[in-house]
């Protein structure tokens, strides 16, 4: 029980049951699909992008299982106020983290660190990671929807 | 909180003698292991079944002594591999009661089969505006070579609808077929929902229409006996990794006149008789469409698993699988959370559900850690996904090796999960 529960954090349940900015976001000038044809999770995420390139609002919608849910509701949390290129270091580190790979710890990650249970469960690293591959998609404005595959 | 239906389970005739699990489960090493420091409940046979010894063995056996390339050569060991093989042709026939070995080709599964069918009864016999029609609840896999077919003649793909039960609507199956039905397309069960389909039924009605009639038998073979000859069926397809044997191995049975009739598929050796830079004179039945080297230990084994399933007995084995769903069923009803997808009357060993709002990823991942394996996602079935608006279900399938303290165990799962997410 106590490994589950390195993966299913408080928090996590938390964000699951309610989801932080989870709505459409009328003034959005990004936006991108995300879509795990493993499990079936779809997402979209909505982003009001400034000039200067800085993230002043994001928000998701759609459904997912747990991890999934909890790991968008969290980024949409984190990345607000940041620029794109931030927006992909934090990635670059989220992954390493949900990976296991380069041995971070998470603690430059702040809030995103309690996925890190993730990195024992290496078939729901896609579940934590897919609204960040979709953030990518939208920075890059990609009207395509991206998938985990 | 959700009703429940708890499905009419149809009468197997049991075999000479009930299913001693006990024994059954000896023969199954795989199945003797913990998994997250708690026994193995393997829950998953519809995904793939665990191997026996004797299949484990006939493949050790095979490559330690037997194994040399097949049909060619004059050495001994070419010899042994080669009637060891042609054996399986032969097991596969009469297990299926197709009246020629002729009538059997040995492919890597039933994808494989359907993809074959496709691309050479398909071509040679689909046209523009002519029609192909599948259902509801088919697998990707009898799916998407149809469609693919459909775009390159420019053929229509038309779907039997499934009721909230997940049965066919039979009574809609007379105004979908017309003249233009060139095939139509079934599961003899359904994979994602459980369901056993009355293809005899269909196959009368398709033939009355002038359609031809593919079966996928890929989750049929293992739990319940199958007689082509007796269902009238011009094609049957089944993949040998459902059925205890090994991956990669399958066989698609046709018609012999139809088979005959087709162009053959991949070229290459062993698909011909004679090659000169000219014109190349095909193989006869089955070689013609056996192209390469096969594969050889795998077919081998699926002769022996065909061996094995036949010493217990398809009819034992069936009647302890409807005993496992019928209580697995009962059980259920004590959680108000879980709804079972699928009630068809007609079912086999599969349970398909959802736990009140928590995702099935979730349910598989906490299951696990009590060590029992079940699937979770959309079982490549994706319209039936659609068809009941979820994104992905739980589902429990049976083997001949499960019992009843497995699904016990499985219960207790269940109620950890509603326990962590509460």
């Amino acid at each position: 029980m106590d490994e589950l529960r390195d993966l299913y954090q408080e928090v996590i349940f938390d964000h699951n049951r309610q989801p932080r900015n989870f709505h459409k976001l009328p003034a959005a000038n990004r936006r991108a699909d995300g879509f795990n044809p493993l499990c079936g999770d779809q997402l979209t995420v909505y982003m009001k992008v400034n000039d200067a390139g800085v993230i002043e609002e994001v928000s998701f919608e759609g459904r997912g299982c747990a991890i999934s849910t909890a790991s968008a509701s969290i980024m949409t949390e984190t990345l607000r106020g940041k620029t794109g290129q931030e927006a992909q270091r934090l990635f670059d580190g989220f992954h390493r983290l949900v990976t296991g790979d380069g041995g971070s710890n998470g603690s430059e990650l702040g809030k995103l660190a309690v996925l890190g249970g993730v990195r024992d469960y290496p078939s729901r690293v896609k579940c934590a990671t897919l609204a960040w591959h979709t953030v990518q998609a939208a920075l890059r404005n990609e009207s395509s929807r991206v998938t985990t595959e | 909180m959700n009703p429940v239906s708890e499905p009419r389970l149809h009468v197997v005739k049991p075999a000479v003698g009930a299913l001693d699990v006990a024994r059954v489960r000896t023969e199954f090493p795989i199945l003797h292991q913990q998994v997250r420091g708690k026994p193995l409940v393997y829950l998953d046979n519809a995904a793939t079944t665990q191997k026996p010894r004797a299949v484990i063995e006939a493949l050790d056996h095979y490559y330690r002594f037997d194994n040399a390339n097949i049909h060619r050569g004059v050495h001994t060991l070419s010899v042994r591999a080669t009637v060891a093989y042609e054996r399986t042709r032969e097991t596969i026939r009469d297990f299926i009661n197709a009246r020629s070995t002729k009538e059997v080709v040995f492919v890597r599964g039933a994808t494989e089969a359907i993809n074959l069918v496709a691309q050479t009864w398909g071509r040679a016999n689909v046209k523009a505006g002519d029609e192909i029609l599948i259902s509801e609840m088919e697998h990707h896999s009898n799916i998407v070579p149809w469609q693919m077919l459909c775009e390159q003649v420019g053929a229509k793909l038309k779907v039997i609808p499934i009721n909230d039960a997940g049965e066919l609507l039979l009574e809609q199956l007379d105004s979908l077929l017309t003249e233009r039905t060139k095939l139509v397309g079934v599961t003899h069960c359904s994979n994602a929902l459980g369901t056993v389909n009355p293809v005899r039924k269909i196959i009368e009605k398709a033939h009355a229409a002038g359609a031809v009639v593919l079966v996928d038998g890929a989750q049929a073979v293992a739990h319940l006996p199958v007689d082509v000859q007796a269902l009238d069926c011009d094609f049957y397809v089944f993949s040998g990794h459902k059925l205890y044997g090994p991956t990669g191995v399958g066989a698609l049975y046709g018609k012999e006149a139809l088979l005959d009739a087709m162009p053959p598929w991949h070229g290459g050796g062993e698909m011909i008789k004679y090659v000169t830079f000219e014109k190349t004179i095909y193989n006869d039945l089955p070689a013609k469409f056996e192209a390469g080297t096969p594969h050889i230990a795998g077919g081998i084994g699926l002769g022996a698993a065909i061996d094995y399933v036949r010493g217990i007995g398809l009819g034992a084995i069936a009647a302890h699988e409807h005993d496992l769903l019928s209580y697995a069923t009962q059980r259920t009803a004590e959680i108000p959370e879980m709804r079972i997808i699928g009630t068809a009357r007609e079912k086999s060993g599969i349970l398909s559900f959802e736990l009140g709002r928590i995702h099935p990823h979730d349910i598989g991942t906490i299951l696990d850690h009590q060590g029992v394996a079940i699937r979770t996602g959309h079982h490549c079935a994706m319209p039936v996904m659609q068809r009941y608006c979820v994104p992905a279900t739980a589902r429990v399938s049976f083997a001949m090796y499960n019992t009843r303290e497995e699904v016990d165990a499985f219960m207790n799962a269940v109620r950890k999960v509603i326990e962590v997410f509460r």
